[in-house]
């Protein structure tokens, strides 16, 4: 390990909130293989960019791997079958998030690995941190394109965008985002714990592809059994594990750079503008997966938690698998669930139906009980500005509310709308139950573009 | 005869094997929140920390307190339910705002306030300070300041500086001037620092003990149900302009009131009270840390001109009221900088 701490942040961020953490529903739950579900639904667009176009036709076999949608573009990724199998149908879906797809259904055919086998197969095995020179950054952006690769944190960006060279905007430092700040959630957790191996080799080649000369792996200071094992899974590598405050939202870009580097990124802009890639701990995963074996990115973890499933697990699922099935397997919802939430408590999306597929992004399904979840009725804003001591970009949410539900563009302008990242602080505080985030992105989508 | 006993007997044993699916409901997110907080917790709040000021008042004033206070927070509960009928709102009584205007009203009243005062006062507070504005959330002025001025105009006789003294009552602290007042004249002695600081002397019902005051008013700051920056904005600036006017005043000043330390500024009239009571209400003061600070500091100065330059002998009310006044620009003023600074300017877009 290097002698002197590169990655150099104090370690906090300003404002923010402290929810509880809620992570022992799952924390000590290892990582579970979903058995083979009875068919799965690939979304052609489950990524930030252009949708796929479809690769195969109906009642076509499809191999393990194969590609099903290409990429269309730059930004865009392929998407690849999870299984073997007979396209049986393509149709449209609506994913959680509200924006309807085009799915392809395959009906899985013939022998699976199933159970160990398949972690074995993903995410087991040896996984080399030293002979790396041989891969060159055009042939890692590359191996990450072809694989379909996009952020596993949730906003599910394709990697091979973040990764490649800028001529304008080098890249000098790598941060792989282990906060998993949102409550409940444990798939990263789960990750670092039980397969260190493939994301310290795949930080060692995100380094190398987008040159970064530093790397971190920052982990809050609520999961010291990660910190500790992943410590010991970068002995003799350059990466340094930092340890950051427990605090929401730390896992947002705009909130770990500061706290991990002491860099603010520019409002309006992206990571690579302070020469940072931020890249969750499971696309890192996937990423020496997809350089090392030449394996698509074909499944992920997903946490299903909380209070209203029977038992919380972590799922090793096939993308496109249908939340039905991961909930099945942890012995379906107690009679207490009231709301079924499309990744976290804080930034996830309420499920109407239980039948939407599992995509790149899904990083856990949380089911709260009415005893969980608020439902107050809206009163008066009193201006108490609680709201701007919680906001960790430093905004205005009550003026931003009240433009967007007024639509007066030029106070919503004036207080920095766009800025904002939609955590959920200032809702999460708010005495008055204003749904502060929803008027927020309401404003956001129709705000007119200057 | 058997086909209505079989066709439900399918259903019947399908139930045992399928549970009943829970009603689960969409909203958006985030769908946690922050405890129990609530505005009517906030306002409960308040009324927790007025308690001690209340009891230095009935220990004070006695009787004539209680009366006070009764009347003020029955008034401005009934004018709430009356105004909110009028405006076809559904009354909203439970968040206890009209209770707070209430007390804080009774707060800044002398002892002897005939019964009518506390009502007009209370009904002006309600309907034209709220009310008018659209209720709870909306008003511009601190209502209670809002009912306190406009009862302090219209009664000038029965609320001015002779309203507070008796010489021959049987209640101790009444039958002195209030210190403020003492100052205000040629004659004056100072008053003594520990009186001021414990609350045994004449003045408005709540605002005599500034121990009181601040027992109360540090609780609504550790809540952060007040913002510390107001209180601690306005008492600077009362302290350091009470100073400078106490330096510059020279050995015999004309006035009493000029040979007033800074700590004794701070003690005396409704500074302490204001400062955490009055100027604090979230309604009518800026959103942001900056602008609250800048917001307390003004207060501060212009009730220090008041105090000396003008013939009332305290200001706080005003004070407020002109700050207020003023919310709406400082708010404009400190819009804070956003993580990562101001996003860059539109390029302008060619014809």
């Amino acid at each position: 390990m290097s002698a002197v701490a590169a990655v150099v942040g104090a370690g906090d961020f300003a404002r923010g909130v402290h929810p509880n953490d809620q992570k022992t529903f799952a924390a000590d739950a290892a990582i579970e293989v979903l058995p083979l579900p009875a068919q799965v639904s690939l979304a052609l667009s489950q990524h930030t960019g252009a949708p796929c176009e479809a690769a195969v036709k109906l009642r076509q076999k499809v191999a393990f791997g194969e590609t099903v949608g290409n990429a269309k573009g730059y930004v865009s990724a392929a998407v690849h079958s999870p299984v073997a199998g007979t396209v049986s149908r393509i149709t449209v879906a609506t994913l959680p998030n509200g924006r309807h797809v085009s799915v392809i259904q395959i009906k899985p055919e013939g022998e699976h690995l199933t159970g160990q086998a398949l972690f074995d197969e993903i995410l087991g095995g040896e996984w080399p941190t030293a002979g790396l020179e041989g891969y060159t950054p055009e042939r890692i952006v590359k191996a990450v394109q072809d694989a379909g690769l996009v952020g596993l944190g949730g906003a599910a960006f394709p990697t091979h965008v973040k990764l490649a060279r800028n001529e304008k905007k080098p890249i000098d430092t790598l941060l792989l985002n282990g906060c998993e700040c949102e409550p409940y959630l444990t798939a990263d957790y789960r990750l670092m714990l039980d397969a260190p191996g493939p994301i310290v080799s795949g930080a060692l080649l995100a380094a190398r592809a987008c040159g970064a000369a530093r790397i971190g792996i920052v982990i809050e200071d609520n999961k010291p059994a990660a910190v500790e094992k992943l410590r010991a899974a970068v002995q003799g590598t350059p990466i340094e594990v930092k340890v950051v405050r427990t605090k929401y939202p730390m896992g947002g870009e705009k909130s770990l750079i500061p706290a991990a580097l002491g860099r603010a990124v520019p409002t309006g802009g992206l990571p690579l503008d302070v020469g940072v890639v931020v890249m969750n701990v499971g696309t890192a995963a996937a990423l020496a997966r997809a350089v090392l074996r030449g394996k698509p990115l074909t499944h992920r973890i997903v946490s299903v938690t909380g209070a209203g499933i029977a038992t919380p697990k972590n799922l090793l699922v096939p993308v496109g698998a249908s939340y039905k099935d991961l909930i099945d397997c942890c012995g379906g919802l107690r009679p207490e669930a009231a709301r079924v939430i499309a990744g976290g408590p804080m930034m996830g999306f309420a499920l109407a139906q239980l039948d939407v597929p599992v995509t790149k992004g899904t990083s856990g399904i949380t089911v709260l009980t009415e005893a969980d979840v608020r439902r107050a009725d809206e009163t008066a804003c009193v201006r108490c500005g609680r709201c701007v001591d919680v906001c960790p970009l430093n905004l205005v949410p009550t003026k931003m509310a009240l433009a967007s539900r007024h639509r007066d563009w030029d106070l919503a302008r004036r207080y920095h709308l766009a800025a904002c990242c939609e955590c959920g602080c200032c809702a999460y505080v708010c005495p008055a139950a204003i749904p502060l985030v929803q008027l927020m992105r309401m404003g956001k989508a129709q705000m007119p573009k200057k | 005869m058997s086909e209505p006993a079989v066709v439900p007997a399918p259903a019947a044993a399908k139930e045992p094997e399928k549970a009943p699916a829970p009603a689960i409901h969409i909203a958006p997110s985030p769908h946690l929140s922050g405890g129990s907080l609530t505005t009517q917790r906030m306002m409960i709040d308040v009324l927790v920390a007025l308690a001690p000021a209340a009891l230095m008042a009935v220990y004070n004033f006695q009787w004539y307190a209680v009366r006070q206070i009764g009347l003020c927070v029955l008034a401005c509960v009934a004018f709430e339910a009356l105004f909110a009928a009028m405006r076809g709102r559904k009354a909203t009584l439970g968040d206890g705002s009209a209770a707070v205007t209430g007390v804080i009203l009774a707060f800044s009243l002398p002892w002897s306030a005939p019964w009518y005062v506390a009502a007009i006062g209370s009904g002006v507070a309600i309907g034209l300070g709220k009310a008018a504005f659209g209720g709870l959330g909306q008003n511009i002025f601190n209502p209670a300041m809002v009912g306190r001025a406009f009862v302090m105009i219209s009664f000038a006789g029965a609320l001015g500086a002779g309203a507070y003294v008796a010489g021959d009552s049987a209640l101790q602290v009444v039958t002195q001037a209030t210190p403020l007042t003492a100052a205000k004249k040629a004659a004056g002695d100072l008053p003594d620092l520990w009186v001021l600081f414990i609350g045994t002397r004449n003045g408005s019902l709540g605002e005599v003990s500034v121990l009181a005051c601040l027992l109360g008013g540090i609780y609504l700051c550790l809540r952060r149900t007040a913002s510390w920056e107001i209180p601690a904005g306005m008492l600077a600036s009362v302290a350091v302009i009470g100073g400078i006017a106490n330096a510059l005043s020279g050995p015999e000043p004309a006035l009493p009131i000029l040979k007033y330390t800074a700590l004794q500024h701070l003690c005396s009239g409704a500074v302490v009270f204001g400062a955490f009571f009055i100027a604090t209400d979230p309604v009518s003061s800026p959103l942001t840390p900056r602008g609250k600070a800048l917001f307390g500091v003004g207060i501060g100065a212009l009730a220090m001109v008041c105090r000396l330059f003008s013939n009332y002998p305290e200001g706080v009310m005003f004070a407020v009221l002109v700050m207020n006044a003023l919310t709406p620009l400082i708010n404009r003023w400190t819009i804070p900088v956003p993580l990562g600074g101001l996003p860059p300017a539109p390029v302008a877009k060619k014809a």
